[in-house]
């Protein structure tokens, strides 16, 4: 690959943040090198290229780099033109689509994490603010699929998909590890039939990390907070 | 064509403000309805906002936008004159990520450190410091966030320019001084002098007696509702 338009996405394997825009790119079809960053022991490159939260992704293009998940894939909508677009021409339409992403990464992620880091009577609020966020959501999605039939292909998949794909594909291996259900097909119909369509997608299910790897990582994390709390 | 753009706001509120700010520089006639947020919010504000139930809310020919950036984006996105947003994909990225600092990190801090119990001060305060001193450097020398014109990023940060000095004043807590960040204290008599500014701002007399009202209690975090 050239010097010109290269692409570098420094990520983690397991964070949603860093696989939203590497589903971004792997659908617009845009070569790029991908970096795996220790989040532990962080390399002096990356506190460099993101100095302000020294976190990933941080996406490198042409040598100059951009930080901030949402940003950086506004970024790639508007630097690769090509279809799939990820959000519409109608600055309306597009309101609505930053409106709903930003309810999933701001609502939506807050409350898993405590679903995930909490136990008790915290964790039952937790898992009770996930279900009435999961039924607002239902209902906001509506005005996308209004014939209650979500179809995506590659072509058409949005910012708002790449964003709760990212966040919930693996939704079976968090309840695996929580023996929590959170994805309940009678109270949000609608959501797990987007959940369904989005999974069916080839680069989405290759981009699911291994089974094993992956619950390993959550049960980890949750051990660790649990842990940290009661310290 | 005639449009309707109306605004539903909170006189105190920086976030409903950063709406009327921005139509105000595209020269875009507006409606403002003063919403009474902490006793009683309107039937038409929970209808155009049932999620989150919060100004600032605008309505462009009956179709309702909440969350004051998704808002300025669409502003920007629908009135083409005098733009808030660099054209150059980069640029813009640039701008969008310092809005999200200043939404995400910097305002609850600095609120945080402005309304903080005596043994929670300190750690407070350097967070805040720490913010102030990233935007220094954002600023870089400029006059504004935006280069040579007011843009997004100044918008997004009008609490620092207004509201902060005032709370300072109720609390007698210093956290933006001349001394410790010299652009930035200079940018904020940038921002607030430019005339389209100063109208589009809450009565600090105003402000500094509700905040002097409020002092003794607990508050939350600046949020869209809670000014």
């Amino acid at each position: 690959m050239g010097e010109e338009n290269k692409v570098i996405l420094h990520g983690m394997w397991a964070s949603p943040f860093s696989k939203r825009v590497e589903l971004a790119l792997k659908f617009k079809g845009i070569p790029f090198e991908y970096v795996e960053e220790n989040l532990k022991n962080k390399r002096p490159e990356l506190l460099q290229l993101n100095p302000v939260h020294k976190e990933i992704p941080v996406l490198v293009h042409n040598g100059k780099p951009i930080a901030e998940s949402l940003v950086i894939l506004e970024y790639i909508d508007e630097t690769w033109m090509n279809s799939p677009r990820l959000l519409p021409q109608d600055p309306y339409k597009r309101a609505r689509v930053r409106f709903w992403t930003s309810f999933v990464q701001q609502q939506l992620i807050e409350t898993l994490l405590t679903v995930f880091e909490t136990d008790g009577e915290t964790q039952e609020k937790g898992v009770r603010d996930m279900l009435e966020k999961l039924q607002v959501l239902e209902e906001g999605i509506k005005e996308f699929f209004p014939d209650g039939n979500p179809c995506i292909d590659s072509n058409n998949i949005g910012l708002l998909d790449l964003v709760f794909s990212s966040v919930f594909s693996h939704y079976e291996i968090q309840e695996e590890v929580l023996g929590i259900k959170i994805i309940n097909i009678e109270k949000i119909p609608l959501v797990c039939s987007w959940l369904t369509a989005l999974n069916q997608l080839t680069l989405v299910k290759e981009s699911i990390p291994p089974h094993d790897k992956l619950a390993a990582i959550f049960k980890f994390v949750r051990e660790d907070a649990l842990k940290s709390s009661s310290a | 064509m005639s449009e309707e753009v109306k605004v539903f706001g909170a006189w105190g509120s920086p976030f409903s403000r950063r709406v009327e700010l921005a139509l105000r520089l595209k020269g875009v006639q507006y409606e403002y309805i003063e919403e009474d947020i902490f006793n009683n919010k309107s039937p038409l504000l929970l209808k155009y906002n049932p999620v989150h139930k919060k100004v600032p809310v605008l309505l462009h020919n009956g179709k309702p936008i909440a969350e004051s950036l998704v808002i300025l984006e669409y502003i920007e996105e629908t009135w083409k004159s005098n733009p808030i947003l660099p054209e150059d994909p980069y640029d813009k990225a640039m701008a969008r990520f310092w809005a999200k600092f200043l939404d995400d990190k910097c305002l609850p801090a600095l609120w945080k450190a402005g309304w903080s119990p005596e043994n929670e001060r300190e750690k407070a305060v350097e967070e805040a410091c720490e913010c102030l001193k990233t935007l220094e450097g954002a600023l870089n020398g400029k006059r504004f966030f935006g280069g040579a014109t007011v843009g997004l990023v100044d918008i997004a940060a009008n609490f620092i320019a207004h509201w902060l000095g005032i709370i300072q004043e109720a609390t007698g807590h210093e956290l933006l001084s001349a001394e410790k960040f010299p652009h930035l204290f200079k940018w904020t008599d940038e921002f607030v002098s430019c005339s389209i500014v100063k109208e589009s701002l809450p009565p600090r007399d105003k402000l500094l007696a509700f905040f002097k009202d409020r002092i003794a209690g607990a508050m939350d975090a600046p949020t869209e509702a809670s000014k």
